[in-house]
């Protein structure tokens, strides 16, 4: 039975949900604000909030002073690869650790979000000597290995909560079948594992792209992603509020069209295994 | 064809034996039901059989070769699950055909066997369905289709009527006992339900704790219980179990009657009590008598058309020649 809710207290929910809601929102709609304003308007003190002279020259300058395309590419390659490669080692091992646990796996999943607890720049000096010994230094590749690798442990968890809400009793069906594990992989567990699978991908490219400690680490020219585009902004001779505002509208711009389109995969990969 | 042997089987789950050594054979067209209480490993050896999980011990042979080590796909036995455990995302036709496509068979010689099986089980106007737009039985025909199109060795039925409604299952019985009768192929039926294993079966074996306690054909059963544990699993209403001095008085330490095995009258008998409750099914009343001095309570079955009611007293006799004797260990006496 649904609970009784007063018409007043609806209200006040709808009033408090908005407002929590457009409080989330605002450092995006600032930013998105900003770089529409002349750079004077843009530190004005009190802030303009949308009476200020409306201009689209950030924009030009911007894309003028450097190669937006390079770096969406980079974004887009690099996000897009380690969420490919990531899915590929994490499927196997999801598997295996949903349908043929042993006492021991429980304690590796444990392991694995371990490595999360550790301060990241803890490990950024073995790993950048690492990357000039292997001469990966600012590589597309060195990247998408590294950001799979900071991820994987993401991507396994989540997908092993998906297998673990897929009955055994249909794997042992299509075993009883004659399939082999290849097919039963292949015919039943990925098709009936497929809204996980692309939940997880979609919040995996989205932590891809805005990953920005190692990006900016590990990269200088060459494969920079959109993360390093934003940073060439913030210089410390002076500060372009609405060139850096500019900049990161067309960093996020993409991820927040592919994230809206896939709200609905997102909350749900999110909150899955929290109700039946 | 498809006899199976099970030779000293065994099963431990870590330090946890659930099957000491066990044997049993199947006859080839046998419809054998495993039953008994929840936990008492009735599940687990069909899945023993299955090749789902591997033995501990012993052998498992399938029309004579040891298929102990085989795969579940090798083994050439069909499983009916007690879930349905069919593939959401496919089609019902896709359901059925699976196992065929697994077995690399060609598209002609697939689709003639699963139309063939769906005229079988009533499923034709189904075909272009997913599971979750069909009932319960629906469901359950899908299942045993995907069952008999690959004609294995024998069938497995792991407890599959236990999630449909009554009337369901009755109908659902009736139907799997024709299908045995049409294919005349091995059927092993899991079921905690002693009347659909009394009602299908052409062998019954009774597990308890992992061990068979008795194996034989349901009236061999219900007339000679080895024990008094089969004698009160097998047969509903359960036999009152009496023990005291009305079983001394048979040279027993128990004795068994079956509540269908009393005379019952309101003027005098061997035994009297007091009526507590009566269930009118029509065709028969069950009585509650309690106040015997017997046991804490008879079930006693009478004929539909008795009249007594709470409160009433009666007087019990029961038929001598149908009472059981069972000694200090439980063992039948004869």
């Amino acid at each position: 039975m649904a609970r009784a809710v007063s018409n007043r207290r609806r209200l006040i929910n709808t009033l408090l949900a908005w407002s929590i809601g457009l409080l989330i929102f605002f450092p995006i709609l600032w930013t998105v604000l900003t770089s529409f304003k002349p750079e004077g308007q843009a530190i004005a003190d009190p802030p303009m909030f949308l009476f200020f002279d409306w201009t689209l020259e950030n924009y030009f300058v911007v894309q003028e002073r450097s190669n937006y395309m390079r770096y969406l590419m980079n974004s887009i390659i690099i996000s897009g690869g380690s969420t490919l490669l990531g899915i590929l080692i994490a499927v196997p091992a999801a598997w295996s650790m949903a349908f043929v646990p042993s006492k021991r796996t429980k304690d590796i999943l444990m392991w694995m979000l371990s490595t999360k607890m550790l301060p990241a720049v803890g490990v950024l000096y073995p790993i950048y000597l690492l990357f000039i010994q292997l001469g990966l230094l600012d590589s597309r590749l060195g990247l998408v290995i590294v950001i799979m690798l900071i991820n994987l442990p993401i991507i396994i968890w989540m997908l092993y909560t998906y297998f673990k809400e897929i009955p055994t009793a249909i794997l042992e069906a299509a075993r009883m079948d004659g399939a082999s594990l290849r097919s039963e992989i292949l015919y039943v567990l990925t098709p009936m594992a497929i809204p996980g699978i692309a939940s997880t991908i979609l919040l995996n490219i989205i932590l891809a792209w805005n990953e920005a400690f190692w990006t900016l680490n590990l990269t200088a020219a060459k494969a920079g992603p959109l993360t390093a585009f934003i940073a060439s902004y913030s210089s410390p001779e002076g500060l372009f509020f609405a060139k850096l505002s500019a900049a990161s509208t067309m960093a996020i711009a993409p991820i927040l069209i592919l994230g809206w389109f896939s709200q609905k995969q997102l909350v749900r990969g999110l909150t899955f295994g929290a109700v039946k | 064809m498809g006899r199976i042997v099970l030779d000293k089987v065994t099963k431990r789950f870590g330090d946890v034996e659930v099957i000491p050594p066990l044997d049993l054979t199947i006859e080839d067209g046998e419809f054998t039901v495993f039953v008994g209480p929840s936990g008492c490993g009735k599940s687990t050896l069909l899945r023993l059989v299955a090749g789902l999980e591997d033995v501990t011990g012993g052998q498992i042979q399938i029309d004579g070769s040891d298929v102990s080590s085989m795969p579940p796909a090798k083994r050439g036995l069909a499983m009916v699950f007690q879930s349905y455990a069919l593939y959401p995302h496919m089609s019902v036709r896709k359901n059925i055909a699976f196992p065929l496509k697994m077995a690399g068979m060609k598209s002609a010689e697939i689709k003639r066997r699963v139309d063939n099986a769906a005229s079988v089980l009533n499923l034709t106007d189904y075909l272009d369905r997913r599971p979750g737009q069909l009932s319960g039985g629906q469901r359950q025909r899908v299942a045993i289709g995907r069952a008999i199109v690959r004609e294995p060795a024998a069938f497995l039925f792991d407890e599959p009527l236990s999630n449909l409604d009554a009337a369901l299952r009755v109908g659902m019985r009736l139907e799997i006992s024709e299908l045995h009768e049409r294919l005349k192929s091995t059927m092993i039926y899991v079921t905690h339900d002693q009347v659909e294993a009394m009602t299908m079966a052409d062998k019954i074996v009774v597990l308890q704790a992992g061990v068979i306690e008795q194996v034989g054909s349901p009236l061999e059963l219900y007339r000679t219980p080895r024990n008094t544990f089969v004698a009160g699993f097998i047969g509903s209403p359960k036999m009152n179990l009496i023990e005291g001095a009305a079983a001394a008085s048979y040279q027993a330490h128990t004795i068994g009657i079956r509540p269908e095995h009393f005379d019952v009258s309101a003027e005098g008998g061997k035994w009297s009590g007091t009526v507590n409750v009566s269930e009118h099914l029509g065709s028969d009343t069950f009585l509650h008598v309690q106040g015997t001095g017997l046991a804490d309570s008879i079930t006693v079955r009478a004929d539909g058309e008795v009249a007594f009611r709470h409160g009433d007293t009666i007087h019990l006799t029961p038929r001598e020649e149908h009472i059981h004797r069972f000694d200090a260990k439980g063992l039948r006496v004869e």
